[in-house]
C-alpha cells in the first residue's frame, strides 16, 4: 500500500514535469517527435535509477557516517555525470542496440535536473533503498508519460496555422500549461 | 568588445530564459511570487559571478581533457556557499526555493557560460558577463514571478494591490500558471527582440 501510494503520487499526483518543475529542459528540447522522446524516456529511467541507488549508498554510507553532508551537492553531480559517462561506455561495449537506441540523450542527461531532484528528493524523504527505487522508477514513469503525451500533441500542432510571434517554444509551453491543468485534476488523489 | 554591450545583451537580446531557454526549471519552479523569483534569480547571479571570475583565472592551469569536471566542481562549490549562507540568513527564502537551489548546479545557464565565454575571454569581461547575464536571469525570473503573483493573488512583493481581495486566480499561482505564464512572456521578448533588432 505504502508503495501503491509512492507510485501514484509520483506518476500523476506530483508529476516530476508538469507539476515539480523538473527535467524542463529535454521535455521541451526532444518533444518535437514521439520516436525520439520514447528514446530519451528510456533513457532517464536507466540513469535516473541507477543515479538513486549510487547516491543514497554515497549518502547514507559516506557522508553521514563522515558527518560531511554538506559536500552533498558538490559529490552528487560529480557521481552523477561520472556514472553518465561509465554507463555510455560501457552500453557502447556490451549493448550496442541499447546503445544506438539511448545513446546520443545519455550526455544530455548530465545536466537534467531531473535526475539530481530526484536523487536529492529521496534523501529529503527519509526513504529507504527499496522505496528509493520504486520512487525513482515511477518518477521516470512519470516523466515518460508527460513527454509521450507532450510529443504526441506537438507532432499534431506541427500542422497548424500559428502566428509567426507564437511559433515553436511559446506554443508549446501553453500546451504544456493546458496538459498541467489536466494534471490537476489528479490532485488530492493520495 | 564595448563593455557596455557585453554587459547589457543579457537583458533583453540575449535574454538566458526568454530568448536562450537556459534555465527554466527554477524559472518555472520558484516563481510563485515575485520575491521568490528575485532570491533565485540572486543567488543564481551571484554562482554565475563567482565561477566565471574563477574559471576564467585558471582556464590557462587547467588540462582541457577534464575542463568540463573542474568547472562543475567550481560550481557546485559556489552552490554550497549560497545554500550554507541562505539557510543561515534567510531561512524563509531558502524554504520557499527548497530544491531548486543545490539544482542551480545544473542549471545549464552557468555551465554554458563558464564553457561559452569565461574559459575563453579575461577575468573583467568574464565577469561583466556574469553580472549581465545573472541580472538578466533575475529580471526574466522577477517578471514572471510579478505577472504570477498579481494575477494569482492580487499583490506584487507582498503588498496587495486589491485592498480586501483574500486570493486571485489560483490557477497562477499554481503549476498551470508557469508554463502559460511563461509562453506569453517569450511572444513578449519575441516582439521586443525583433523591435530592437
Amino acid at each position: 500500500m505504502e508503495y501503491f501510494a509512492i507510485v501514484i503520487g509520483a506518476i500523476f499526483v506530483n508529476n516530476i514535469v508538469l507539476a515539480q518543475f523538473l527535467g524542463i529542459c529535454p521535455y521541451m528540447g526532444v518533444s518535437s517527435k514521439v520516436s525520439t522522446s520514447v528514446g530519451m524516456a528510456g533513457a532517464v529511467l536507466f540513469v535516473m535509477t541507477l543515479a538513486t541507488i549510487v547516491t543514497f549508498l554515497i549518502y547514507n554510507y559516506v557522508l553521514e557516517p563522515f558527518n560531511i553532508t554538506y559536500l552533498q551537492t558538490i559529490s552528487y553531480i560529480l557521481v552523477i555525470s561520472s556514472l553518465v559517462q561509465m554507463v555510455e561506455i560501457i552500453l557502447k561495449k556490451v549493448s550496442p542496440e541499447l546503445y544506438q537506441a539511448l545513446g546520443i540523450f545519455l550526455p544530455l542527461i548530465t545536466t537534467n535536473c531531473a535526475i539530481m531532484g530526484v536523487a536529492l528528493l529521496t534523501v529529503q524523504n527519509d526513504f529507504n533503498l527499496m522505496q528509493g527505487v520504486v520512487f525513482a522508477i515511477s518518477h521516470a514513469a512519470g516523466f515518460a508519460l508527460a513527454i509521450i503525451l507532450f510529443a504526441g500533441i506537438r507532432e499534431h500542432m506541427e500542422l497548424m496555422d500559428l502566428p509567426k510571434a507564437m511559433r515553436g517554444a511559446p506554443a508549446a509551453l501553453v500546451v504544456a500549461g493546458i496538459l498541467a491543468l489536466a494534471f490537476m485534476g489528479f490532485a488530492g488523489l493520495v | 568588445m564595448n563593455q557596455w554591450k557585453n554587459f547589457s545583451k543579457g537583458l533583453i537580446k540575449d535574454n538566458p530564459v526568454y530568448i536562450l531557454l537556459l534555465g527554466l526549471c527554477p524559472a518555472l519552479g520558484v516563481t510563485t511570487s515575485a520575491f521568490n523569483g528575485l532570491g533565485m534569480g540572486l543567488a543564481t547571479t551571484f554562482v554565475l559571478l563567482g565561477s566565471n571570475i574563477v574559471v576564467s583565472l585558471i582556464k590557462n592551469l587547467i588540462p582541457d581533457k577534464v575542463r568540463i569536471p573542474s568547472f562543475i566542481v567550481i560550481i557546485a562549490s559556489f552552490v554550497t556557499i549560497v545554500q550554507l549562507t541562505m539557510e543561515a540568513y534567510m531561512p524563509d527564502l531558502f524554504d520557499a526555493l527548497g530544491l531548486f537551489i543545490p539544482l542551480i548546479v545544473v542549471n545549464c545557464l552557468v555551465m554554458g557560460r563558464a564553457e561559452a565565454f569565461a574559459s575563453k575571454k579575461d577575468t573583467f569581461s568574464s565577469a561583466i558577463d556574469a553580472l549581465g547575464m545573472g541580472l538578466g536571469f533575475a529580471l526574466a525570473l522577477t517578471m514572471l514571478g510579478s505577472l504570477r503573483e498579481i494575477l494569482g493573488a492580487y499583490s506584487i512583493f507582498g503588498f496587495k494591490l486589491i485592498p480586501g481581495a483574500t486570493d486571485g486566480m489560483l490557477v497562477f499561482v499554481l503549476a498551470p500558471g508557469a508554463f502559460i505564464g511563461m509562453g506569453y512572456l517569450i511572444i513578449l521578448f519575441n516582439y521586443l527582440k525583433k523591435k530592437t533588432a
